[in-house]
Order: C-alpha cells, then sequence, then structure tokens
C-alpha cells in the first residue's frame, strides 16, 4: 500500500505538512511529495482539504485462514512466573471473548511455559489458559535466545495461533522478535491496548511511538500469527479458578541450539527498587532537585509508598534508573501515584496515567501533568512537599 | 577484527512537543541526531577494536540521503568507514523489512561482531538487533552492559535482565546491542573530523542486495499504521480551592481517607 499526492488537484496549502508523523512530506514546486520516510498511516488523507492525497495499492489480505487461537508467552524466571504471564492470559481471554462475539468462532488461549515446574503449568490453567505447552531441559533453566525462539516457534508450529502475546520484560523484547523474524511475520512492542477490530478478525494494537508523544494503532492485516508485546502492569488478570480445567502437553527440547550461554546470574538488590509493584509512589522530577529527593522518601515512608523519578531526573544522576517511570523505564499502576516537580511529558505520561489517583506538584500551571492528575496543587515543590509532611505527622 | 555498528538517524524526540489544538507535533526546529544508544554500540566497538589492536568498523544505516550526516558524525568518533542502505523501495519499511535489508547488508561484509543500540528513540521496539541476528542466522545478547573478556573467537559479556545480570559467553560471530551503562562514548578527534569531511559514504541500493521484491518496504512490512491520535486526557478530576495551606491540608484529608497514610 502506498500513499500518494495528485498533483493536479494538489493546492499546496501545506496542511498535510504538519498533519504528518514521520515528516515524511515536502513542498516541491509548489506541491507536496510524499518520500520515503512514510509509513502509510493514513494521517495525512483526512487533512486533506482537496482530497489530492488517495491510497493506491492496497493489500489484500491473505490470512492463513487455518490460524485460531490466542497464545501466550508465559514467562518464568528461576522457576517463578512472572506477574505479566497472568496478566495476558487475562487478556488473551478478553480478546478470545471479542473474536467469539464478533466473528463467531470459537478461540481457545494457550499458554507456553518453557522451564519452571508442573505447578506453574497448573497455574496457568486456574488463570485462564486451555492448554498449556511445557518444556523442560538444561538449555531452558536460564534464559537462552536461540533455546527460547526455537521452543516458541515449536510450539507455534503445533498449535497455529493466530495471535502470540509475551511480555515486554528483557526477556519477551530479547527473543520475541527472533521468532517474528523466522516466521516473516509482525510484532508489534510495548502495546498498551490490545483488542479485536469490529470484525473480529484483525488485532488493533495500539502502543506509544515518537517517544511517546502520539499513540498509533498497528495492524499484521496479511500474516498471521500477530505477534506483540505488553508491558507488565498494563493488562488485568482475571480471577484464579481453582480446579480450572485444562489441558498440560510435553513439548519436546531436543536439540537445541544454545551459542550464547549464560555461565552466571547475579541478583542486583539494588536494582529490585521494584517501584512496580507498589500501592502508593511518590515521584520526582527536574523540580525537585537532587536533595529534595530526600523529603520524597520522606513522604514515601509515610505513605508506606516508594520513590519514582522521572527520566530527567535519573539522567540528572539525582537517583538511579531502576527509578524510573514512563517511555524508557517501568510502567506503574499503583493507588496512588504523587508526582513532584514533573512536567509531565507525554513519554512520562505513557508510563503512570493508569495510576488510580493521581496528585501533580508542580510551579507550572500549564504543565501538563495537571491533565491527568486527580488532585492538582500549583505551587513550589520545596514548599508543598514539606507542608503535606507536616499535615500527615499531624494527623497521625 | 571485522566489526559493523548499525547507526539510525532520528529525530530528537525528547524536543518534540505536542500542539493540543491542533493534534499534530511541533517539530520545527526538532534536530536529527544519531539515536543515543547507537553511540554506545559506536563506543563498544571503537574499543574491542583497539583492544583487538587492529581491525575495521564500519557502520552502516539505512535511511533517506540526509542519513549520511550520522554516519559521518561516526566517521568523526574514529568509525573507519560508512555505508548507507538508501533506496525508494526500502520507504515504509517496518523492523522485519529494515531487518531483511541490513541483514543483506552485513552478511556481504561478514563481519565477527555487530553492535546495535539497544533501541531506537523514536520508535522504542528493540526488535531490528534480534530480528538481524535471526536472518543471519547468529546469536545475539540484548542489553549488553559490559564486554569482560575478548578472546579468539569468544567474548563474555554481561546483560542486564530486570532483576540482576547474566554473565554470557558466546561464540563468535555475535550481534549485541548496548544500554548506556555499557560505556562512555567519546567524542570526536581532530583527526576524525578531519576523516569525516573526506569519507566517502558507499551508498547501496535494494538492487544491490538482491532481496526479493516482496521482502523490502512496504510490501515487505507485515505490520502497517492503521492511524496515528494524541493520548486521550483523563477525566475525573477533583478541585483543591483556598490557599496554598488549605490546598495541602485538603490533600492531607483526602490521603488519609484513601488510608495510605
Amino acid at each position: 500500500m502506498f500513499i500518494k499526492v495528485n498533483p493536479e488537484k494538489c493546492v499546496g496549502c501545506e496542511a498535510c505538512l504538519s498533519a504528518c508523523p514521520y515528516d515524511a512530506i515536502t513542498m516541491e514546486g509548489g506541491v507536496a511529495v510524499i518520500g520515503e520516510l512514510c509509513q502509510a498511516c493514513r494521517a495525512c488523507l483526512t487533512v486533506c482539504p482537496e482530497g489530492a492525497i488517495v491510497e493506491s495499492g492496497k493489500a489484500e489480505a491473505t490470512v492463513d485462514a487455518g490460524a485460531s487461537g490466542i497464545m501466550v508467552f508465559a514467562e518464568q524466571r528461576h522457576g517463578c512466573l512472572a506477574g505479566v504471564a497472568i496478566e495476558l492470559l487475562g487478556a488473551a481471554r478478553k480478546i478470545a471473548g471479542q473474536i467469539a462475539s464478533r466473528r463467531g468462532a470459537t478461540c481457545s488461549v494457550s499458554a507456553v511455559l518453557l522451564g519452571g515446574g508442573r505447578d506453574a503449568a497448573d497455574e496457568l490453567i486456574c488463570f485462564g489458559a486451555d492448554r498449556v505447552y511445557h518444556a523442560t531441559g538444561p538449555e531452558l533453566d536460564a534464559f537462552h535466545d536461540e533455546a527460547c525462539a526455537e521452543m516458541l516457534a515449536r510450539a507455534i508450529d503445533a498449535a497455529k495461533p493466530e495471535i502470540v502475546l509475551a511480555g515486554a520484560t528483557a526477556i519477551g523484547r530479547s527473543f520475541l522478535p527472533r521468532v517474528a523474524a523466522r516466521l516473516r511475520t509482525g510484532l508489534t512492542a510495548d502495546c498498551t491496548s490490545l483488542e479485536m477490530d469490529e470484525n473480529g478478525v484483525n488485532l488493533l494494537q495500539v502502543r506509544p511511538a515518537w517517544g511517546g508523544n502520539i499513540m498509533a494503532s498497528i495492524l499484521t492485516p496479511s500474516r498471521r500469527p500477530q505477534m506483540a508485546t505488553v508491558r507488565p502492569k498494563v493488562m488485568k488478570p482475571i480471577e484464579r479458578v481453582e480446579g480450572r480445567q485444562g489441558e498440560i502437553i510435553n513439548l519436546p527440547s531436543d536439540g537445541l541450539v544454545v551459542r550464547a550461554k549464560v555461565v552466571e546470574f547475579i541478583k542486583e538488590v539494588t536494582m529490585n527498587v521494584n517501584i512496580a509493584e507498589s500501592d502508593v509512589i511518590v515521584a520526582g522530577g527536574r523540580g525537585v532537585g537532587q536533595k529534595g529527593f530526600e523529603m520524597l522518601f520522606e513522604l514515601a515512608g509515610l505513605l508506606g509508598g516508594a520513590v519514582g523519578a522521572s527520566r530527567a531526573a535519573v539522567d540528572e544522576g539525582w537517583i538511579s534508573y531502576g527509578h524510573q517511570v514512563g517511555q524508557t523505564g517501568k510502567t506503574v499502576c499503583p493507588k496512588l501515584y504523587i508526582a513532584c516537580g514533573i512536567s509531565g511529558a507525554v513519554q512520562h505520561l505513557v508510563g503512570m496515567q493508569s495510576s488510580d489517583v493521581i496528585v501533580a506538584i508542580n510551579k507550572n500551571p500549564d504543565a501538563p501533568i495537571f491533565n491527568v492528575a486527580t488532585y492538582g496543587i500549583v505551587g513550589d515543590v520545596a514548599e508543598v512537599v514539606p507542608m503535606l509532611i507536616r499535615k500527615l505527622k499531624e494527623s497521625a | 577484527m571485522k566489526i559493523v555498528v548499525c547507526v539510525k538517524q532520528v529525530p530528537d524526540t525528547a524536543e518534540v512537543k505536542l500542539d493540543r489544538e491542533k493534534n499534530t507535533l511541533i517539530r520545527d526546529g526538532v534536530p536529527s541526531i544519531i539515536n543515543p544508544y547507537d553511540r554506545h554500540a559506536i563506543e563498544a566497538a571503537l574499543s574491542i577494536k583497539e583492544q583487538a589492536g587492529g581491525g575495521t568498523v564500519t557502520a552502516i544505516s539505512m535511511g533517506p540521503p540526509q542519513a549520511e550526516a550520522a554516519l559521518r558524525e561516526a566517521i568523526e568518533l574514529g568509525v573507519d568507514e560508512g555505508v548507507l542502505l538508501t533506496d525508494r523501495a526500502f520507504a515504509g519499511s517496518d523492523t522485519l523489512a529494515t531487518s531483511r535489508a541490513l541483514a543483506a547488508m552485513i552478511s556481504i561484509i561478514s563481519p565477527d561482531v555487530i553492535f546495535c543500540g539497544k533501541q531506537a528513540i523514536d520508535g522504542d521496539t528493540a526488535q531490528v538487533g534480534p530480528e538481524v541476528a535471526e536472518f543471519l542466522g547468529i546469536p545475539h545478547v540484548a542489553y549488553v552492559r559490559k564486554i569482560v573478556t575478548v578472546s579468539d573467537g569468544a567474548i563474555r559479556v554481561e546483560r542486564l535482565m530486570d532483576d540482576g545480570y547474566d554473565v554470557v559467553d558466546t561464540s563468535l560471530p555475535v550481534l549485541f546491542t548496548a544500554v548506556k551503562e555499557l560505556n562512555t562514548p567519546r567524542l570526536p578527534s581532530l583527526r576524525g573530523k578531519m576523516a569525516a569531511k573526506k569519507a566517502v559514504i558507499k551508498k547501496i541500493t535494494a538492487a544491490d542486495l538482491s532481496i526479493p521484491e516482496g521482502e523490502l518496504g512496504l510490501s515487505g512490512s507485515p505490520t502497517q499504521v492503521n492511524r496515528v491520535f494524541t493520548p486521550e486526557a483523563r477525566g475525573g478530576r477533583k478541585a483543591l480551592s483556598g490557599s496554598l495551606e488549605e490546598q495541602v491540608s485538603a490533600l492531607a484529608g483526602e490521603l488519609r481517607a484513601m488510608s495510605c497514610a
């Protein structure tokens, strides 16, 4: 599919130039020309007042009709299931429901468990898997990209799912691309929303683009499976049902090749700030300053929470990367998020805007953080935070 | 040691702002830069070459003709040569089609080690590195934070994980993706600047790579952008009124009510 400008109709109004998120349109001789940065997102089509921009050669979907069902890569680490595996099963059940109601097709949910024990496989069934493909072997005890890619490819070959989901974790983001490349199919990273289109055929994969400044809805119209990674804490798990029925299928793990081999794992305690698990997060940005983080730790301590930070604060070296919230840091979903001196660039917002309650404290009344805030206080962090600490202590 | 480093020219997304009224991106004056993670990849490539006591570092990039500037910048830093994949046929490539083309170029060079940045700041997918490795049929290690030892035919690295790090031994050839912690990128040298001025950047077209047409550009890209939109504003705002002190008191009351304090 290509986007073209009809030079006869183009009046050179340049409306399309600012509409293009990819900066792909230039003016040549008073006429818009679409260059090679074009991603065929069609943003320009709707803004052209002359109807001079058209799409041509729209690809006919040649979807493998045999593909059906949703497969979740159920990540485990040192024998423990990752939270995102359970969350993805919840998402998969929701999508399966949409396929069933919109397409009138039955849709099952399977999980792939590489390494880990039988108890983990049983747990996946309790959380919504109809079938678990389980493989064990020495190559699967530590995380090896080549072994995981081969095993997931074998599971996909066995089940022929139409959709494959995995966590956008260090593991998922590392080996899923290998599987997508092997199957010559599309992979959409870091999705924040997944749902079926109205016909129940294509998965609408929504992800932040351009450093989180815009959201893009991505389709994989002509290849199967449609593959996507999703960050932890974005999807909601379904309720655990004890004794839920499901099937466990052993996947043979013979002949795995591992050329990049893990010789040792070192757990880092400092990285285990685990803001992603915390119910309360007090986060600081550029407006806080190095010394200001001390009072944020005090406030977090009072509220029984953890301290987060914007990328600006981490880049300044005021706090370590493990605390970073946002597009290039962690996605969090606490009950309470207090943003102190954070302006609220979209790349930060995408990492925290699904928090239940957001409090924003910022000097600048026009800071975008106030657009997502439940409670906003316009004021200097250095004044407001100590005051808040005092009030909370008084009432304790 | 023959080393390839993949470089992408990106808009400095930190400088991009949103025009909320028109729902468009404000790009005026946004500079094009070398993807920041690729700078760490370049540094790693150069330091491995120096440790090995010889070899070549080739920077390759795919993009419009102006991406040549990123390759010249890489040469300023000490890279030996630059190769630019540029052709209308590559337009609209997603990560799969991009990786396909880069891998085709890399297999011609046939290096021992390939470095990429962990992701590009405009797309943030982190997919091209591992996909290139798969197309080449070689192992990869993503999120490399330290190169421990380099010996004949083997490299030991540390790989950043969510809960710590793995020590990984890999055979060659191999592809690494670099995180910020890997090194501190150097500044251009005077000699590098001279070399960059004189350097001839090799231009490669789709025809040079002999890739079937259906595997290139938009037609070789399984993913399609359906639409782009600005993130929705969140509702449910509650007002705090009065003096600053009163507002803070009210907030403290709300936080207590949430039984956080």
